[in-house]
């Protein structure tokens, strides 16, 4: 799938964890946030990390977006420690914070302000070349019309579109995705996994999403990590190989539901065995 | 009748009424003027002595406006260095407070003893009074900046300086424009005040001679200069902030011109 001789220098593996441990504070204080962790994401994959709430999941984001180093272990992002911006990445979080004073259009275009190597051209191509990609990446998510308004004027569901836009707009090959639909409806949460998937299948970058929703894990992911509780390890680590595009009436079929009942159960499971301790 | 005008009408009314008020009880009350002038005394004397008080005038808002410029730069880059970094606002926060808390007429007599009376005590003042509600509000607009679209930023390679300048400053700009309302009739106060200390020229010393002359329509002459001075700022400043922070107002802007 990965072709190699195009670019010589690619690395199949676009994040590695190895042996990476975080913990907060310094020596009798310190508290765990994740155990020693090794994890591999290949890439073009989409990994879904999930599991109970404060269990690191953001925590390895963060340590793959570099904005983070690991107390123990190591992080190696397209073949090279982090920190030395080997890739480019894309991120996004609930809170889509968009800035007010600039148009959605701007906004999106923000990236290309500071990335390089477009940042260098910003000046001379920020109302053609980068217009029309921006207009174009809006017009995938259907917020073409809304170039021009401010932030306040749409929508929370369209907020995450334009959000989404702007983590992607730079071509990052690794995408950073810290429960982007956690604060939406229902059904506007299933529109934007659609939107999403789209988005992936037409550029296929390496993402990371990190999430509570164990169906949005098995509609949009091609390989689900589940994590213990605080200190997080991965505790299961399964494909996902459902055809693609996936719809939302798939996530009512008996393979789609077992899945996501073995994946309930394992997180039951490892919140209980912590109250146990605990107890 | 919009709103607006019927606004604009009773703020209008208002000020009318509150001089009016003021003529009718001085005739009524027979108050000499020694006492409290009658606007229409104060009037008289203001355009009687135009020629005489219009240096004055300039004199006072020359030294405003070079202590407020100057204040708004030492501000500026207080506010900037304490708003990024956290340790420099925990470390320089109880010495900016003890600074502002100085009653700022206290310090006058030092400017004088290093520069001599005139305009440099005057600017020095204005600065001092100024640029304190500055540092504060740009220090709390960038420190405001939320920590997700930091990280969005930092994880794309964006340094420091690339924050500050997509997000960081155009978030403070209505909180700077807030505050430059604020600091420059401060610095008003603070270049008044230093002439009626030291300085012989420049409303404040105007007012100072005239209340030692008895000359008291005079000095609510002065008085009056300094409020159309002072309201003729704030506006100046208001509309520079309509225009480059006017985002932030926005539904105002609407509801009131639509």
């Amino acid at each position: 799938m990965i072709d190699f001789s195009e670019t010589g220098d690619r690395h199949p593996v676009a994040v590695e964890l190895s042996q990476a441990a975080v913990s907060f504070g310094r020596g009798e204080k310190a508290v765990a946030a994740l155990q020693e962790t090794s994890l591999k994401i290949a890439e073009g994959e989409f990994l879904a990390l999930v599991g109970p709430s404060g269990c690191g999941k953001s925590t390895i984001l963060k340590l793959a977006s570099g904005l983070l180093q690991p107390s123990r272990g190591a992080v190696i992002v397209g073949g090279k420690e982090v920190g030395a911006k080997a890739l480019r990445i894309g991120m996004a979080f609930q809170n889509p914070t968009l800035l007010p004073w600039l148009t959605i259009e701007r906004n999106v275009m923000l990236p290309l302000k500071i990335v390089r190597p477009f940042r260098s051209q910003y000046r001379s191509k920020k109302n053609t070349e980068y217009r029309d990609r921006v207009h174009a990446l809006l017009a995938d998510v259907g917020l073409e019309r809304f170039a021009n308004h401010y932030p306040w004027q749409l929508s929370g569901g369209m907020l995450q579109r334009a959000n989404l836009c702007r983590a992607l707009v730079h071509d990052p090959s690794l995408l950073l995705l810290d429960e982007p639909f956690g604060a939406l409806d229902q059904f506007t949460r299933e529109e934007l996994w659609a939107t999403m998937q789209s988005l992936w299948m037409k550029r296929k970058p390496t993402v990371l999403l990190v999430t509570h929703d164990l169906k949005e894990a098995g509609f949009l992911a091609s390989r689900i990590c589940v994590m213990s509780a605080r200190p997080g390890r991965i505790i299961d680590d399964s494909t996902v190989d459902f055809a693609r595009p996936r719809t939302v009436p798939m996530t009512f079929e008996p393979d789609f539901t077992a899945l996501n009942q073995r994946l309930r159960e394992l997180i039951i499971d490892a919140r209980t065995d912590v109250a146990t301790e605990e107890a | 009748m919009s709103y607006a005008i019927r606004r604009r009408f009773w703020a209008a009314f208002l000020i009318l009424a509150f001089f009016g008020l003021w003529e009718i009880l001085c005739i009524a009350l027979q108050v000499s003027d020694l006492v409290l002038p009658r606007p229409s005394q104060i009037l008289a004397t203001l355009v009687g002595r135009f020629d005489v008080l219009w240096p004055h005038i300039l004199q006072t808002l020359w030294t405003t406006m070079v202590g407020f410029l100057l204040g708004v730069t030492v501000g500026l880059l207080i506010g900037a260095c304490i708003g990024t970094s956290r340790i420099a606002y925990d470390t320089a926060y109880p010495l900016l407070i003890g600074f502002s808390s100085i009653p700022k007429v206290a310090v006058v007599p030092i400017f004088v003893l290093w520069f001599g009376s005139g305009s440099v005590p005057a600017i020095l003042t204005a600065l001092a009074m100024c640029f304190f509600p500055i540092v504060v509000n740009i220090a709390t607009g960038l420190a405001t900046t939320e920590p997700e679209l930091e990280d969005v930023l930092k994880s794309m390679g964006a340094s420091k300086l690339d924050i500050l300048w997509n997000v960081g400053l155009p978030r403070t700009m209505p909180f700077f424009f807030a505050s430059l309302k604020i600091a420059a009739t401060f610095a008003f106060v603070g270049s008044v005040l230093s002439e009626t200390v030291a300085s012989n020229r420049g409303i404040g010393n105007v007012m100072m001679t005239a209340s030692s002359n008895f000359d008291v329509p005079l000095v609510f002459a002065g008085l009056f200069i300094l409020a159309v001075l002072g309201v003729l700022l704030y506006a100046a400043f208001s509309l520079v902030e309509m225009r480059v922070a006017g985002w932030a107002n926005r539904r105002n802007d609407i509801t009131t011109t639509a």
